[in-house]
């Protein structure tokens, strides 16, 4: 299976996606830049001409309106922000309008509308580039939110995507889009509300998603090694949130652990560990943990920055606590000096900025 | 030129009627949603929506019922709607801020002030889209207070950038719920500038006058068709009623009575009913009456939505 980064599979996605629906269009501010959205929508226009690939004034919160109002004439657009941030501009068109559209109108008209929010991360971006802000649109009825971890869920999940006939919310984390994975070369899709087992266990479920489940998954032969039979979740969609995947992991391990890519209050995990208290909290035979990053806006110095994101110790110590099991220094030493980076706010060792 | 005056003539009358009398019935407590009344200001959704095709489209703000109705939208459907019903043009769901009829070209309104100008401009965008061409124009109804909003600003640009087949309306009755136009826009704002300065033609005319509105729209509907572009157009005009309810508001004095009644005396009906002396208009009133009174027959008979409609959604 072709192996390609996780950006180029979201402009594999949107390709063969137009090539075979001629309703699908792409539109935002950089779309037809240089740079093309950190390469995701680079040079598409030279195939599908400037009006499907449509460049943007800066004007955020009117191009999400203009987007839903062609969406409810039958076209089917891809509407992208190079940071999640820009699309807080628009917050009234995403909760008012596209959320509410189908209901507003009885059930008889649909807003198939895809908004890619790009979450940044390290590298000095600071507090209006760097947040996780996944909560406030899974918060809303009427919308989907998807958070894929890896290049095949990416590809898979914009297919999913672009195919409903309602607007989604579909999360990028700017450290994934370099990472490689298998990625067919057809299309297919992903449902949207799966999660996926990543890896099987007996000891202690750990649910993740997005950015955060790749720092969870750099620990998975520490955990082994140290006996800890792990089952990792991939929760890939945030609304509709995959509880019955999650239950039934938690059934067999009784012990939940929650790494959260945001703040933990009112969030993603918060949600997650109520849902489990309610429905079995007399199985658990340890209190639930969550881990987010700390709740303060993201400092741009690295020397701050370090102490606000997550990071593999406070993982691995839950992981302990939960399980029991004491992860030995020496396994912990190899592996961390191995696979880690000393610096927080970058994502690879010869990373050179800026993003 | 009498066939144009008595088609103006029935959409104002139509108008005045039903606004009328979801007024004269809101106080038996049945139509249990906020109502935005046009009464006064009918000549810009008439004019404007006569000079339309079956197959343009509009979209229009919280208040909305006008144009509605002027583009001929079901009235059945509409009054349901108010009375919560599920024969309701949103199915109960909406209410008055949510008309719509897909038939009609009626493809939304919402009471979020400024919100449906993008969307208008997106619907636009369809038309001038390479797929499935149907030509055909958007108009965006919307009130001086929308203009207030960047998403305006932002819609008009994006609309002039991309020559989409737009008519931008604005009905400018000079309050934004009770706020008056001197404590919100500089008296040397000039919003005919401010629209042809992003390079969009822009004219203004009487909005209570409805031949006046009708001649400067299919003036501007035919430019839009010919060439391809947006223009915008801007009426003056003035809301008798409270801004949401049924009741006159004069008690309130955030506006002097004397104005009221400057602007009362302009009344858009009375005007065009003039242009009408030597005909015999009680026929036509008489069939207007008769399909209101079924309209709201109608929607009193009407059923609620039963709850297993909610699984509907989500």
């Amino acid at each position: 299976m072709p192996q390609i980064k996780y950006f180029q599979a979201i402009k594999e996605a949107q390709t063969q996606l137009m090539y075979k629906d001629k309703r699908v269009m792409i539109m935002g501010l950089g779309v037809n830049d240089p740079k093309g959205i950190f390469g995701t929508t680079k040079n598409l226009n030279k195939i599908f001409g400037n009006k499907r690939i449509l460049e943007t004034p800066t004007s955020e919160n009117a191009v999400t309106g203009i987007a839903i109002g062609a969406a409810i004439q039958g076209l089917r657009p891809i509407l992208t922000h190079q940071r999640v941030e820009f699309s807080l501009l628009s917050i009234e068109q995403i909760i008012n309008q596209a959320a509410k559209w189908y209901f507003m109108s009885g059930g008889e008209s649909n807003t198939p509308i895809v908004i890619r929010l790009i979450i940044g991360k390290g590298w000095g971006q600071g507090p209006q580039h760097s947040q996780s802000l996944e909560t406030l649109f899974s918060h809303i009825p009427g919308l989907k939110v998807v958070s894929p971890s890896n290049a095949h869920d990416a590809k898979g999940l914009l297919v999913s995507a672009v195919k409903d006939n309602g607007p989604v919310i579909f999360f990028e984390h700017r450290w994934l889009h370099n990472i490689y994975g298998e990625v067919p070369k057809k299309l297919y899709s992903i449902p949207i509300g799966k999660a996926k087992v990543v890896q099987n266990g007996k000891d202690i479920t750990i649910v993740s998603f997005s950015e955060a489940l790749i720092q969870v998954l750099r620990l998975k032969k520490i955990l082994s090694e140290c006996g800890i039979s792990a089952e990792i979740i991939d929760l890939r969609s945030l609304r509709p949130l995959d509880k019955s995947s999650i239950f039934r992991s938690v059934k067999k391990t009784k012990k939940i652990l929650v790494v959260d890519n945001g703040w933990k209050s009112y969030g993603i995990s918060a949600e997650i560990v109520s849902l489990v208290s309610e429905k079995l909290l007399s199985i658990l035979k340890e209190k639930p943990i969550r881990l987010g990053i700390r709740e303060i806006p993201i400092p741009s110095t690295r020397a701050l920055a370090k102490n606000c994101y997550l990071n593999s110790e406070s993982i691995l110590k839950a992981v302990s606590k939960l399980t029991k099991i004491k992860i030995k220094n020496k396994i912990k030493k190899k592996y961390l000096n191995q696979l880690l980076l000393k610096e927080t706010d970058i994502p690879y060792k010869d990373f050179q900025g800026p993003f | 030129m009498k066939i144009l005056h008595k088609n103006l003539f029935k959409k104002i009358y139509k108008i005045r009627k039903i606004e009328t009398k979801i007024s004269d019935l809101y106080n038996e407590q049945e139509m249990r949603c906020p109502v935005h009344l046009s009464i006064g200001q009918e000549a810009i959704a008439a004019g404007v929506c006569q000079a339309l095709r079956k197959e343009d489209k509009v979209l229009s703000s919280h208040r909305s019922h006008a144009h509605y109705i002027a583009k001929g939208g079901n009235i059945r459907s509409m009054i349901a709607e108010l009375y919560g019903k599920e024969t309701g043009c949103a199915k109960g769901l909406g209410g008055s801020m949510h008309l719509q009829d897909k038939k009609a070209g009626v493809v939304a309104a919402v009471p979020i002030v400024g919100s449906t100008i993008a969307i208008g401009v997106g619907v636009a965008l369809k038309a001038a889209s390479n797929i499935n061409r149907k030509k055909f124009i958007t108009v965006i109804f919307f009130g001086e207070g929308a203009t207030e909003e960047g998403i305006f600003h932002e819609s008009i640009n994006f609309a002039v950038v991309n020559n989409l087949p737009v008519l931008f309306v604005c009905e400018n009755n000079l309050f934004s719920v009770y706020t008056p136009l001197k404590d919100r826009q500089s008296n040397k704002r000039n919003i005919i500038n401010i629209v042809k300065n992003n390079g969009m033609p822009a004219f203004s005319a009487d909005g209570n006058d409805v031949t006046k509105v009708y001649a400067l729209a299919k003036k501007s509907i035919n430019l839009i068709r010919k060439y391809n572009r947006p223009v915008f157009l801007e009426f003056k005009t003035y809301r008798w009623l409270e801004h949401c309810g049924p009741n006159w508001d004069d008690d309130l004095g955030y506006r002097k009575k004397s104005e009221l009644n400057r602007w009362i005396k302009k009344c858009p009906l009375k005007k065009i009913e003039k242009k009408l002396t030597k005909n015999n208009l009680t026929t036509i009133k008489n069939k207007i009456d008769d399909e209101v009174a079924d309209a709201f027959n109608f929607a009193k008979k009407s059923n609620f939505p039963k709850k297993s409609f909610l699984k509907k959604f989500y």
